[in-house]
């Protein structure tokens, strides 16, 4: 944890917020436009927006002023102060992931040394919010909503911290940073110019994690939390305007900064092959390079959903007691013996 | 050849079945509330405005009743005070998805108490368009059934391909949805230029579009694991509750009025062959359609390369004035039996006309086949029984 340019503390707190204030808005435009709005609408056979600015990039602002130019309903039976407070959680929830997520040797809004455990941690908190939404919204199809994302949890939270043993195990540290140090320094057979990108070793791992967070976004095919044909929108059918503009942000930013995690703990992270790993000049390229390779792992999520229809509940459960945390399990014992082994 | 029914069908069938006594005994020891939940009448699961009013136990369905008549607009009442050329106009809007196959039964109804026939040339261009509208119905469905289940993809395919061929309607008709073509002895014009052989292309793209959707949604595992052994009818049940269509094929009967009750089309003279699938399920449902849609471009493939020359209308006064007597008539639409009870007292107007609407028919089996499914499973059940609203209420 070097100070950044020896800045004082509050000087540098403040300099990382406002990044972080920057960059997650960001990150959730692009995302939703590149992805929600255009790539969606090449796959359909549509256009997508093509109006608001060059090639339609605007389109989210647009929406954005929209949300926030109308009217803020509370449902009369509805418990006001949950009600207001939940989208807040889910939108919180998705902010503190972002908090350790490395981009470059100094790049890092604070460097945990427990920071994939803080990082699963606060992930799940947004399910607490969307309980809060599902129960606050006095609606039948908002509280199915809800009780069905908190019974996902259960299904998906396990085998996701399962997926992220095999590479805690390997890299024998639970800090992003140190993850991706040791893939930098890994090599393979003897061969080290690529480092050891943990997805080789942990390609189990790897596909158990992006199931799970397919899960943990409520994307397709485990939007059963959602499932706008069934419950018109599950948790969130009750908001309108700013607050669900919450929710809507919460869960793009939520699916980027989980590409992000794929990416540091499974694709290299933010290390360019080549490079000594605390050159400075890779507090520049490091983002770019994060940033190149979160966009291919959210490809892959956002495909996944615009292609796969919704599972139900049960055989959710089913495939992840059945199928998802016993190959877990035997990937964790795979691991630890080759660890121990070698 | 259907398939016969798959042993692992039958085999997740009774685990099923198994699991839903399983939770009926454990829902007993763990008394919980009911909850009444209204889904409709407006959901998009309804297409429409029906209302199913299901109680439900945490989320399984204990009892579901389809509630209609959101949507009704009296055209059996408004058909009274409109001459019988006027009629068809109300026809079109009953199932508006394949809305040349509600005028053709009845006019044919029509035809008949008149003792009037439509020359040959009329009846296959009738048989042609009938089945462009079936494919241009069913074609929905094929995608629609993936946005019930949660793909969102396919439907836009559907809307693509489908766009096809209404072009191909609209470019005889005039009307991308609502024709109003058929007339009482025949049709109001000829085909245009051109038409045949374009419409060959488009035949060959719709059965492209069947063998995508086969592969994009029919072939994947999540969809199947939705739809097989979900709402399992068996054919005399089906039978019971007076299904017709497709829905009654999926549950092995093997009935089709185009086969058996030719009331004078073209079909005859054709070479095609009826689908039926032993499993009932809504898996079963939707195979049932896809292979009807191949069959149908099959079938306008071989009209197309047949039609007789010869007028394309039958001598008629002027004025129709329909002689006294009473007449059904029913055809195949795409959605199932659709037939016209038509009475006339010999004046302008038909003194009474009857709708039997297939959906009407078909909705009437939910609460039988609801019982014990789960909240998914409604959506998915209602789905594949594929109803369009303005046919329910007419």
């Amino acid at each position: 944890m070097t100070g950044l340019l020896g800045l004082a503390y509050w000087a540098e707190t403040a300099i990382k917020l406002g990044v972080a204030l920057v960059v997650i808005p960001t990150a959730a435009l692009m995302l939703g436009y590149l992805f929600l709005l255009k790539m969606m609408a090449f796959m359909q056979s549509r256009l997508g927006p093509t109006d608001v600015g060059p090639y339609g990039s605007l389109q989210l602002i647009a929406d954005a002023v929209k949300f926030l130019q109308k009217e803020d309903i509370h449902p009369a039976a509805a418990d006001r102060r949950v009600f207001r407070a939940a989208p807040v959680v889910v939108l919180a929830s998705s902010f503190l992931l972002f908090v350790v997520l490395p981009t470059g040797p100094d790049a890092v809004v604070e460097n945990l040394d427990t920071g994939i455990f803080y990082a699963m941690a606060v992930s799940s908190l947004s399910v607490l919010g969307v309980l809060m939404a599902g129960w606050a919204s006095a609606n039948k199809y908002a509280l199915l909503g809800g009780l069905r994302a908190a019974g996902q949890l259960i299904a998906y939270e396990l085998p996701l911290i399962l997926a992220v043993m095999g590479v805690v195990i390997q890299a024998d540290s639970l800090n992003l940073q140190e993850i991706v140090r040791a893939q930098a320094e890994g090599e393979i057979f003897g061969f080290g110019l690529i480092g050891n990108p943990f997805i080789l070793t942990q390609f189990i791992g790897f596909l158990i994690f992006m199931i799970s967070a397919q899960a943990e976004l409520t994307q397709t095919p485990f939007d059963m939390p959602v499932a706008e044909t069934e419950l018109v929108g599950g948790f969130h059918v009750e908001y309108t305007g700013f607050r669900f503009l919450l929710f809507f942000m919460a869960e793009v930013a939520t699916a980027f900064a989980f590409s992000a995690l794929a990416t540091v703990m499974f694709l290299g992270g933010w290390w360019i092959p080549g490079f000594d790993f605390d050159a400075p000049i890779l507090n520049v390229l490091g983002p770019v390079v994060m940033l190149a390779k979160i966009l291919v792992v959210a490809f892959i999520i956002f495909w996944i959903r615009f292609t796969y229809p919704r599972l139900r509940e049960d055989q959710l459960q089913k495939f992840a007691w059945k199928v998802l945390i016993p190959l877990s399990l035997a990937n964790i014992v795979v691991t630890g013996i080759f660890k121990v082994v070698l | 050849m259907s398939p016969p029914p798959t042993a692992s069908s039958l085999r997740s069938q009774q685990a099923y079945v198994a699991a839903q006594a399983a939770d009926a005994r454990v829902n007993v020891e763990l008394d919980t509330g009911d909850m009444t939940l209204n889904i409709g009448p407006q959901h998009p699961a309804t297409h429409g405005t029906l209302r199913i009013a299901c109680q439900l136990d945490g989320e399984q369905v204990i009892s579901a009743e389809p509630l209609m008549g959101y949507m009704h607009r009296g055209y059996e009442k408004l058909c009274e005070v409109r001459t019988f050329p006027q009629c068809t106009t109300l026809i079109n809007r009953i199932d508006w998805l394949g809305s040349f196959a509600n005028e053709v039964p009845f006019i044919l109804a029509a035809e008949q108490l008149m003792g009037v026939e439509a020359p040959p040339r009329a009846q296959w261009i009738r048989t042609i368009l009938f089945e462009l509208s079936r494919i241009a119905n069913v074609s929905l469905f094929l995608g629609d059934m993936g946005v019930q289940v949660g793909a969102l993809t396919p439907v836009f395919f559907a809307f693509r391909d489908r766009e096809r061929v209404l072009n191909q309607i609209e470019a005889v008709t005039g009307g991308r949805f609502h024709p109003n073509f058929d007339r009482i002895g025949g049709l109001k014009d000829d085909l245009p230029r051109g038409w045949i052989d374009e419409t060959h292309a488009v035949m060959a793209k719709m059965r492209g579009f069947c063998d995508e959707m086969e592969d994009l949604l029919m072939g994947n595992e999540i969809f199947q694991a939705r739809c097989r052994s979900v709402g399992v009818i068996p054919g005399e049940v089906a039978l019971d509750f007076g299904l017709s269509g497709a829905n009654l094929r999926a549950s092995g009967v093997d009935w089709d009025l185009r086969r058996d009750a030719n009331p004078g089309l073209a079909w005859d003279q054709v070479d095609w062959r009826v689908w039926t699938h032993p499993d009932g399920d809504s898996f079963a449902r939707y195979w049932v359609r896809l292979q009807e849609t191949r069959e149908a471009t099959k079938i306008v493939d071989q009209l197309l390369d047949g039609i007789p020359a010869g007028p394309i209308m039958a001598k008629v006064p002027r004025i129709i004035k329909v002689p006294a007597g009473e007449a059904y008539v029913s055809t195949e639409n795409p959605l199932g039996e659709m037939g016209y009870y038509v009475v006339s007292k010999g004046g302008l107007e038909p003194f009474r006309v009857k709708i039997r609407t297939p959906s009407f028919s078909n909705i009437s089996v939910v609460p039988w086949v609801m019982r014990g499914t789960y909240v998914p499973d409604i959506i998915t059940i209602l789905g594949s029984l594929y109803f369009i609203l303005g046919d329910i209420d007419r």
